[in-house]
């Protein structure tokens, strides 16, 4: 009789000791894991390849090209580069060449759209004429589109598909054989 | 049988070192604090049952054995430590510098440091602090601090509230601070007890056993300082949230309205003034402190800002609807708050021009008397500008930020620091222009011909403001996390739980005495307590042990 007891008393327990243990554990692997997804989401506000490219609007400024304003959802169905640069920047400089040479070949199929963070426009126009600069240039004044982008040091280029996705990511210049091969993967 | 009954009457829990109730060791357990090999008996958690050392049955209890155990625990802190130590070797990934040719992670590391580079990115060790098995190591640290402490809080409690006044002999013998007196008068025993009643000890007498004790409190000041520890953890897991926590940093020059970061868009801010003052040198009050500091001191530093809010959700870079918020000044110390965010003074630039006045005079003219004069706006300069007495004049090249390099003149950054221009001049009537280059004391005529030159009457300067963006809701988490840390660091610190046992023996007592720290204290009290008694004072058996040793060594 008081061994049945005793027996019945200590599964009590130990039942009891299992519950306790279980829920602290979950307790603490739930903690663990929102901290791994919260960790992987931050990520995520960065615009990583494969998302959908947001969308803005802005007006063009290069005298050499006919367009008025671009509009990104506009440009679906085309490939489009969106490049980050300044006329400061030395490593902006030498890659300026090479889309303006890929361009009137590639111009149906992609577009390229360049959006400047300097502060002056008329730098921009006397870099636009040194280099003979065909495709769209923006002028981000507000540093809109450089906060939306989340771009950090430039140059930065992002090469989006004709569905408007992002598919590649670029910091730092590129060079006329990538640059060429990154439009042959975005083009229609 | 699991449990264990002492010939006290007491049942312990299986693994218990020394019976919970009378303090008598548990023969079979000895070895578990190695108390088997010398002489006094080690107290850690007075001897209780840490089940887990004993327990080991379901994948529950095999988990939560592993994080139970203070090795485990050091062994996990060591690891993070060597591992945050390795992320400190080359740069992490958002540290890359702007002038790197390159900043892809995959190309950068290699082409900088070579192999060891390329590995170092390969181990994904340029994203260390945020990647998924470091933060695992820190949360398993965490865990380890959870289990640890309640397998370990929760038995030392049962154990400190089942003890008994009346211990075993063994017990009481095998204490560092113990003393045998061989006939005691019942009048010296009231006296010992009354003097430590007078020094706050708590007297439990039962049947003549006495245990007196004090500041017991002072034992739970480790887990109560893991509760701080763990909610610290805890804020620093929310501050991942981005709604709970933001930090960012951004420059605004006067008179500029920009995206405030980190608010999505929805906040601007404009600049109106920025204002730096410096305290008056001929004011006598601050006279003598600012000769001793040898420098101007400044004041005040000082933004007025206007906070904006987006009304029209348009598409980014279309012209955007604003709503004025607030108006208001940030100072430092004095943050502008506005909906949840709290914008800091934190920096300023006093090194850019906002505009340039120049006129033209003749070159021969030696008063330098001026033929009109021309304000340049430098941060939206002008293609051409026409003088009153028809001079026009061109820009042909601007420079914002001037040097030269390698022969080459170019702009290191888009702001006006160091202006320099290359003007078209037409004269009136003329279609022939005459090129000069005007900057901060520059005036280069390239062809030396020139008929009319350019020089610089006046300028304005503007601030930079520096503001720190701020959205911090865990704050408060961290205080109350580092108050209770320290709450348990005082009580642990700052008071002792001192333990001193009576047990008659025949005509006499048995006096035996523990204590976690500060042993000389608790050795004042009883000699305080036995004064003018005959009861003899307690030895301190583990300095005996360690003279015999000291001795053996020397011979």
């Amino acid at each position: 009789m008081t061994l049945d007891k005793t027996r019945k008393n200590k599964e009590g327990k130990m039942r009891k000791r299992f519950i306790f243990r279980t829920i602290i554990l979950a307790i603490l692997l739930a903690a663990v894991v929102y901290a791994l997804v919260t960790n992987l989401n931050q990520d995520k506000e960065m615009y990583n390849i494969g998302d959908k490219a947001p969308d803005f609007e802005l007006v063009q400024i290069n005298e050499n090209n006919e367009v008025e304003k671009i509009r990104l959802s506009d440009l679906e169905g085309k490939g489009v580069m969106l490049n980050f640069w300044a006329t400061y920047c030395k490593p902006c400089e030498a890659e300026m060449p090479y889309m303006e040479s890929l361009y009137p070949e590639y111009k149906d199929d992609i577009e390229i759209v360049a959006v400047s963070l300097d502060a002056s426009e008329l730098v921009i126009h006397q870099f636009i004429d040194k280099y003979d600069l065909s495709f769209p240039v923006l002028h981000d004044t507000k540093s809109e589109i450089m906060d939306l982008y989340n771009v950090g040091p430039i140059p930065s280029t992002f090469f989006i598909n004709p569905e408007g996705e992002i598919v590649d990511k670029v910091a730092g210049a590129l060079t006329l054989e990538k640059l060429e091969g990154h439009f042959q993967e975005i083009q229609p | 049988m699991d449990k264990l009954k002492c010939e006290c009457g007491h049942v312990n829990p299986e693994g218990t070192v020394l019976c919970e109730s009378c303090g008598k060791p548990v023969e079979e357990n000895q070895h578990i604090d190695g108390n088997d090999q010398s002489k006094l008996l080690n107290m850690r958690y007075d001897g209780t049952a840490r089940r887990s050392q004993t327990y080991n049955r379901s994948i529950v209890d095999k988990t939560w054995n592993f994080f139970s155990s203070v090795k485990v625990g050091v062994w996990l802190i060591v690891i993070a430590l060597l591992a945050s130590g390795l992320g400190t070797i080359y740069p992490q990934e958002m540290y890359i510098p702007a002038e790197a040719e390159n900043r892809d992670p995959a190309i950068f590391y290699e082409d900088w440091y070579g192999l060891t580079g390329k590995i170092y990115y390969q181990l994904g060790l340029h994203n260390l602090y945020s990647s998924w098995w470091y933060m695992i190591l820190i949360a398993l640290i965490g865990i380890s601090l959870v289990i640890c402490s309640i397998d370990r809080f929760v038995p030392l409690y049962r154990a400190l509230k089942n003890q008994r006044p009346k211990r075993h002999s063994i017990f009481l013998s095998r204490q560092r601070l113990f003393s045998e007196t061989k006939t005691v008068t019942d009048k010296e025993m009231n006296h010992f007890i009354t003097n430590l009643k007078k020094q706050r000890y708590k007297i439990v007498n039962e049947n003549g056993n006495i245990l007196a004790e004090k500041n017991r409190f002072s034992r739970w000041g480790p887990y109560v300082n893991h509760i701080g520890l763990i909610i610290v953890l805890l804020a620093a897991l929310l501050r991942m949230t981005p709604f709970l926590f933001l930090d960012d940093y951004v420059w605004v020059r006067e008179g500029e309205q920009k995206v405030i970061p980190g608010t999505h868009g929805d906040y601007y801010i404009e600049n109106k003034r920025f204002l730096l003052e410096l305290y008056d040198e001929n004011d006598e009050r601050f006279q003598a402190a600012m000769e001793k500091k040898g420098e101007i001191v400044h004041k005040n530093y000082q933004t007025d800002a206007i906070i904006y809010k987006v009304k029209n959700e348009g598409v980014v870079g279309s012209e955007p609807e604003l709503e004025k918020v607030i108006e208001s000044s940030i100072q430092m110390n004095k943050p502008l708050k506005f909906d949840g965010y709290t914008l800091y003074q934190s920096g300023y630039q006093q090194n850019e021009f906002s505009n340039m006045t120049f006129k033209v005079y003749r070159t021969d003219d030696e008063n330098q008397n001026s033929l009109g004069e021309v304000t340049i706006d430098l941060t939206s300069p002008e293609k051409t500008y026409e003088l009153d007495n028809g001079i026009r004049l061109q820009v042909s090249q601007y420079y914002p930020d001037y040097v030269l390099e390698n022969g080459e003149p170019r702009s290191v950054s888009k702001f006006p620091r160091n202006p320099a221009f290359v003007f078209n001049l037409f004269p009136p009537d003329s279609s022939e222009a005459e090129i000069s280059f005007v900057g901060i004391g520059k005036n280069i005529d390239a062809m030396g011909e020139n008929e009319y030159k350019l020089g610089i009457v006046d300028f304005n300067m503007h601030y930079v403001s520096g503001l720190t963006v701020r959205r911090d809701y865990t704050l408060p988490f961290f205080i109350v996390g580092a108050a209770i840390f320290m709450i348990g660091v005082i009580q642990g610190m700052y008071w002792q739980h001192r333990r001193i046992w009576v047990n008659p023996n025949g005509e006499g007592i048995m006096l035996a005495a523990h204590t976690n720290k500060n042993w000389f204290g608790l050795k004042k009290d009883i000699e305080k307590a036995i004064a003018n008694t005959n009861i003899h004072m307690v030895i301190d058996q583990e300095e005996i042990e360690k003279e015999i040793e000291k001795d053996k060594d020397k011979a």
